[in-house]
C-alpha cells in the first residue's frame, strides 16, 4: 500500500520544528528566569554592588528583601531542574550538536554583517543562522554562570572551589550581576527579534 | 506554620466578599502579614484591586514559606560539619566593622556587667547560671572571619571567646537535641540547628579585636557563626536553651530563611 496523503501529513506534523520538550523547557525557563531576575533586583537593592546604581523598586518582585529572597530561592529550583532536563535531553538526543554546530567565527561575522544591512533572512525556522547559534549558546552558558555564581554567593562556605573560581565571595556578586545584565540584554534582543519574525513565536508554542 | 488550603474558584462570589473582609481584618492584624502585603503591592497590587486576589496572595505566600522550609532541609543536608569557613589576617580586617541591628545605634541595650547572669535552660544537666567572670575563665579561641549579611555586603571581623561546643559540653547539653535557642537583651530571639552549634568555628564571643565586646557589637556576648548569615548571629545574649521544639527567630518568623547558612 502506498503512503496515503494523510499518513504523510501525520508524519510531518509528528516532526515539529521544536519538539515538545524544547517548547516546555523554553517556557518554564522563561518563567523561572523572569522571576529570578525581578526578585534578584530587589535583593540587589538591599545592598547595591555598584554604589549609586539602584533598580527602581516598583519593577522588582517580592516587596521587601525577605519576600524577594523567598521568590529567588523558590524559582531557583525551577531554573535549576528545568535547565538540567534541557541540557540532558539536548545532549542525549544529539540536538545540541545538530542545531548549534558547526559554528565558525567567519559565519557569525558574515551573518552579523547581513543582519546589520537588513539582509539576513530567517525563512526556514528549522534552521538557525550563525547569529542565532552564537546567541543561544551564549545565553545557555550565561545561565550556567548565573547558577554557579549564585551558588558561590548562597553557599560560599560549603562550596570553596566555586567561591575561589568566582574570585571570592564579594567578586561572585559582581559576576552574578554581570551575568544577569547579559541575560537581560539577550532577553531584549530576543523579544525584538521575535517581534520581527512573529512566526517564530508560533513555532515555539505549537511546534510548527 | 499552619497551611490553610483554599480554592478560590469553588467559593460563591457573594460569600467570598464577606470572607475576604474577615480574612483581611485578621491578616492585617499580624505584623508579618502586614509586612508581606505592604511589600507584595508591586506584584499583587493589580490582582488585589479586583477583590479576588487576597486568597491567591495568601496561597502564594504559604507556598513560598513551604519552599523556604524545604530549603532549610536542603541546607542542613549541604552543611558539612567539618568544612571550615575561610580565615583572614589582621591586615584584611574591615575597619570600622559596621554596626548592624534592627534598630539604630542609639538604641543599643546597656547590660550591667556586675549584675549580669547568663541563664541556661532546656535540655541541659549542668550549671544553669553563669556570671561573666565564670564565662571569661572558659577555654579561649580567636577567629578572623567574614561576616556575610543577608543584604549581600560582607565585612571581616576579629572575635574572641570560647568554642560554643565546649560551652555546651560544660553545661551538659543534650547534643542529640535539634535546636539551641537564644533570648537577647534587645528582644531579639534566634535559634540554630545542633550541627552548626557544634561546628568548630561556632564561637561564644566576649571580645572584639582583643577588647571586651563593645555594646554596639553585642555586649555581654554574641554567638559568632561564620557558617551562617549575619542575622543568625545573636547579640546581647541573656539566655541560652536547648530544645527539640522549633523556636523560630526574630527575622525568620517574618520571612527570612531559618537555616540562613553560608
Amino acid at each position: 500500500m502506498a503512503a496515503s496523503p494523510l499518513k504523510t501529513a501525520l508524519s510531518q506534523s509528528a516532526k515539529p520544528i521544536h519538539p515538545v520538550w524544547v517548547r516546555l523547557c523554553h517556557w518554564l525557563n522563561a518563567l523561572a528566569a523572569i522571576l529570578m531576575v525581578l526578585s534578584g533586583w530587589r535583593i540587589y537593592d538591599a545592598s547595591p554592588v555598584f554604589k549609586g546604581f539602584v533598580i527602581p523598586p516598583a519593577i522588582t518582585l517580592g516587596g521587601w528583601l525577605g519576600g524577594a529572597l523567598q521568590w529567588h530561592f523558590a524559582a531557583m529550583w525551577l531554573l535549576f531542574f528545568n535547565g538540567l532536563i534541557y541540557l540532558g535531553l539536548n545532549l542525549a538526543t544529539g540536538r545540541l550538536f545538530r542545531k548549534f554546530f558547526p559554528l565558525s567565527p567567519r559565519a557569525v561575522w558574515r551573518d552579523l554583517r547581513l543582519a546589520l544591512i537588513g539582509k539576513l533572512h530567517h525563512d526556514d525556522l528549522s534552521h538557525y543562522n550563525a547569529l542565532q547559534k552564537i546567541a543561544y549558546l551564549t545565553v545557555i552558558i550565561d545561565l550556567v554562570v548565573l547558577v554557579l555564581s549564585g551558588l558561590a554567593i548562597w553557599k560560599s562556605v560549603q562550596f570553596p572551589l566555586l567561591r575561589e573560581l568566582m574570585g571570592g565571595y564579594d567578586n561572585a556578586r559582581i559576576v552574578h550581576f554581570c551575568a544577569m545584565a547579559l541575560l537581560v540584554g539577550f532577553f531584549v534582543v530576543h523579544v525584538v527579534m521575535v517581534a520581527l519574525v512573529p512566526r517564530s513565536l508560533l513555532t515555539m508554542i505549537r511546534g510548527r | 506554620m499552619p497551611v490553610k488550603k483554599r480554592n478560590s474558584f469553588l467559593i460563591n462570589p457573594e460569600l467570598d466578599r464577606a470572607q475576604i473582609l474577615k480574612d483581611a481584618t485578621r491578616e492585617l492584624a499580624l505584623p508579618t502579614r502586614r509586612l508581606f502585603l505592604k511589600g507584595a503591592v508591586t506584584l499583587g497590587g493589580l490582582t488585589m484591586l479586583t477583590g479576588c486576589g487576597l486568597s491567591d496572595n495568601q496561597s502564594v505566600e504559604s507556598f513560598l514559606m513551604r519552599v523556604s522550609r524545604l530549603n532549610d532541609r536542603v541546607q542542613g543536608w549541604l552543611f558539612d560539619p567539618n568544612r571550615l569557613a575561610p580565615t583572614y589576617s589582621e591586615a584584611e580586617l574591615t575597619r570600622p566593622f559596621p554596626f548592624n541591628a534592627f534598630y539604630g545605634v542609639e538604641d543599643v541595650p546597656e547590660v550591667d556587667a556586675a549584675s549580669f547572669v547568663l541563664k541556661v535552660g532546656g535540655l541541659v544537666t549542668g550549671k544553669r547560671s553563669w556570671t561573666l567572670p565564670e564565662l571569661y575563665a572558659l577555654p579561649h579561641a580567636e577567629q578572623i572571619t567574614r561576616h556575610i549579611c543577608v543584604e549581600g555586603w560582607s565585612a571581616i571581623g576579629h572575635w574572641g571567646g570560647t568554642p560554643f561546643r565546649e560551652f555546651l559540653r560544660q553545661v551538659g547539653a543534650d547534643t542529640s537535641a535539634k535546636y539551641v535557642g537564644f533570648k537577647c537583651a534587645d528582644d531579639y530571639y534566634e535559634s540554630i540547628d545542633m550541627p552548626t552549634a557544634l561546628h568548630a568555628q561556632t564561637l561564644l564571643t566576649f571580645q572584639y579585636d582583643g577588647k571586651t565586646l563593645p555594646p554596639e557589637y553585642g555586649f555581654p556576648m554574641k554567638l559568632r557563626m561564620p557558617t551562617k548569615l549575619g542575622y543568625k548571629n545573636p547579640k546581647h545574649i541573656m539566655e541560652i536553651y536547648v530544645t527539640n521544639t522549633f523556636p523560630g527567630g526574630y527575622w525568620s518568623d517574618q520571612g527570612y530563611n531559618w537555616f540562613g547558612g553560608s
